[in-house]
């Protein structure tokens, strides 16, 4: 069992690029006073799966899989943090160890003071969970038959509902939704559902797995706007997966990497773009074909494609110089500048830190 | 209470499947037409076979029209939206909710079944009973406890159909299991012939399998075959094998959920 933050986890005091330490820059709202406990605590938790592989015409070959291979981490009450990772890293295991229906395989976790596989019943009552790909609503009736539903399955006390769903209905927009059934909802529209459904009971902690994913960008900045006011003024401590690096950049000042079961990363997104020595990319185009553009401080050119080229640049650095220091010498048509691809960012992190 | 807003739910989103629910009465008369018809064939040869005569026999056939989709008599083989969740592991949802999965699942399949009953039972049987000659009781006592009867049958074709279900925790296509099951439910439940009719030991033995409880036990409770002790014989028939399904399904899902929480499905 490792403990996690020492030599695995490269916080942004590593990469210099911010100061202040990650649990702090986890706290939105109240900072965490000195000693508390945290909210959610991991310590060199493990998931180990065990699966039969086909290994030749009837011999079937038992191999281990670290789905999540020691972690450690703390976040204290009411804050806000972001858990990335690619695809298979482990962070929807994280998030089913942390509600209580995967028992992890070693280590410590405690949401609440309470261990999640024990007690799962009970700290259900003080969770809420959105899973972005399977819903909790019932598919044929209306959206307001579900929430009758949960009122009654979480003995919301009726005076605490009708204010919560009073709230909800009003910050993500339901009032026409309620009387349709759930099935004729839009992707969209659904997930808003869904996130109202999780915050109905008054959580303390709200795990939301993928909530933007395969939304417009209306709807993203609809349930954006409403976790940072449930955060803000309830103090819901948020604990967010996700895909998309806007809803980190958006929602959260720190934010944790996981890959391969991993904690690679643990402090504030500036960092993570340090540490990941993430580029942006200015995409311009020239009146004409030339060579490609050069003795653009801080910038390389990447591609040229005929008269388009592209200049990368450390994301940290401002892009205003570049692009005047391009406009200044060459024949500028247009530009854009692309951001970094999160995936990149973590996939080089990942690559760095397997290396000695 | 939750589950009886659960029942409630589940009531209301069969009744809005408007189409699906008259289709089924349709599809009910005609099949009890056929069935009525050979049952005449076969009553015609072989007065009294089974100890029925023939407008006991053709109420036997409109009663098995009215209980086949409350029952589920041709859903014996599983539960399509439990195994569907289990299979693509939306059941974790599920899981981590402060409700009990079979209590859910149970009250869930109460609420269609009551739709079922008045929503396709209720107009095969009219018309078999404007149509055919009949052997309804008058006694509103025996309607009562046909009722109970029935209640009964429900919960024990839920049982079975959950720990049905249940074997898709272990199997990654629960389609093979499911259609063996829906075939023993189907020749079990005496939906093919009244169970009564079989001779010998093979009688006594499917008499007393839990399929019984789902049409036979009901049909012969309505047609007055068990009387006073013996109707409550077959009740306590029918509630002691709902005991036994359900704790089976207990254990199960205690075994499938462990299994799923310390492997990960």
């Amino acid at each position: 069992m490792r403990s996690g933050t020492g030599d695995t986890v490269r916080g942004p005091e590593e990469a210099g690029a911010v100061s202040h330490d990650p649990e702090e820059s986890g706290a939105v709202g109240r900072g965490p006073s000195g000693g508390e406990p945290g909210f959610i605590e991991l310590d060199g938790v493990e998931k180990v799966f065990h699966v039969r592989r086909k290994a030749g015409r009837l011999r079937r070959v038992r191999e281990e899989v670290r789905a999540v291979d020691g972690i450690s981490f703390r976040v204290p009450r009411g804050a806000m943090v972001g858990y990335i990772g690619p695809n298979g890293a482990g962070k929807s295991t994280t998030v089913k160890m942390l509600t209580g229906i995967l028992v992890p395989s070693g280590g410590r976790l405690r949401v609440a003071g309470i261990d999640p596989a024990r007690e799962r019943t009970r700290l259900a009552r003080r969770v809420g969970v959105v899973f972005g790909q399977r819903t909790t609503l019932w598919w044929d009736l209306p959206l307001r038959d579900s929430y009758e539903l949960v009122r009654r399955m979480y003995r919301i006390p009726e005076a605490a509902y009708r204010r919560n769903l009073e709230r909800c209905v009003e910050l993500l927009d339901l009032e026409k939704l309620l009387p349709v059934p759930v099935r004729q909802l839009s992707l969209g529209q659904r997930m808003r559902g869904d996130i109202a459904a999780a915050l109905l009971h008054d959580p303390e902690v709200l795990y939301l797995d993928e909530p933007t994913i395969g939304l417009d960008v209306i709807s993203k900045a609809k349930v954006r706007g409403f976790l940072r006011e449930v955060n803000a003024e309830r103090g819901t401590t948020v604990l967010l997966t996700t895909h998309d690096l806007t809803d980190i950049e958006q929602l959260c000042r720190r934010v944790m990497v996981i890959d391969h079961g991993r904690l690679v990363y643990d402090g504030g997104l500036d960092g993570l773009h340090a540490v990941g020595r993430s580029e942006r990319t200015l995409v311009v185009d020239l009146e004409r074909e030339l060579p490609p553009i050069e003795g653009v401080p801080g910038a390389r050119t990447v591609k040229v494609e005929g008269p388009r080229q592209w200049l990368a640049f450390p994301a940290a650095q401002s892009a205003a110089p570049v692009v005047s220091a391009v406009a200044e010498r060459y024949p500028l048509v247009d530009l854009s500048v692309r951001e970094p691809d999160i995936e990149d960012v973590i996939s080089r992190m990942y690559a760095d830190n397997t290396a000695p | 209470m939750l589950y009886a807003a659960v029942a409630a739910g589940s009531f209301r989103r069969y009744a809005t499947y408007r189409i699906a629910t008259a289709s089924g009465v349709f599809t009910n008369t005609v099949f009890g037409f056929i069935l009525a018809y050979t049952y005449i064939a076969l009553w015609t040869e072989r007065p009294h076979l089974g100890g029925y005569d023939l407008p006991q026999a053709l109420t036997f056939v409109w009663t098995g029209q009215a209980l086949l989709a409350a029952t589920g008599l041709l859903i014996g083989g599983g539960m399509d939206e439990l195994q569907e969740r289990i299979r693509s592991g939306d059941i974790a949802v599920d899981l981590y909710r402060p409700a009990d999965l079979q209590l859910w699942w149970l009250a869930a399949d109460l609420g269609r079944a009551a739709f079922q009953l008045l929503g396709r039972g209720l107009v095969p049987m009219a018309v078999g009973t404007l149509v055919f000659p009949s052997a309804l009781p008058a006694s509103p006592v025996t309607w009562l406890l046909f009722l109970v009867s029935v209640a009964l049958g429900v919960v024990v074709g839920f049982a079975l159909r959950y720990l049905v279900a249940l074997t898709s925790f272990w199997l990654l296509d629960g389609a093979g299991v499911s259609m063996v099951a829906g075939l023993m439910c189907l020749f079990f439940s005496g939906m093919v012939l009244p169970l009564n009719v079989f001779p010998g030991g093979f009688g006594e033995v499917v008499r007393l399998l839990p399929w019984s409880s789902m049409l036979q036990v009901p049909a012969d409770v309505l047609l007055g075959v068990h009387e006073g002790v013996g109707a409550a014989r077959a009740l306590a028939f029918q509630a002691g094998w709902a005991v036994v399904l359900l704790a089976s399904g207990r254990l199960v899902q205690s075994v499938a959920t462990r299994k799923v929480v310390v492997q990960g499905g």
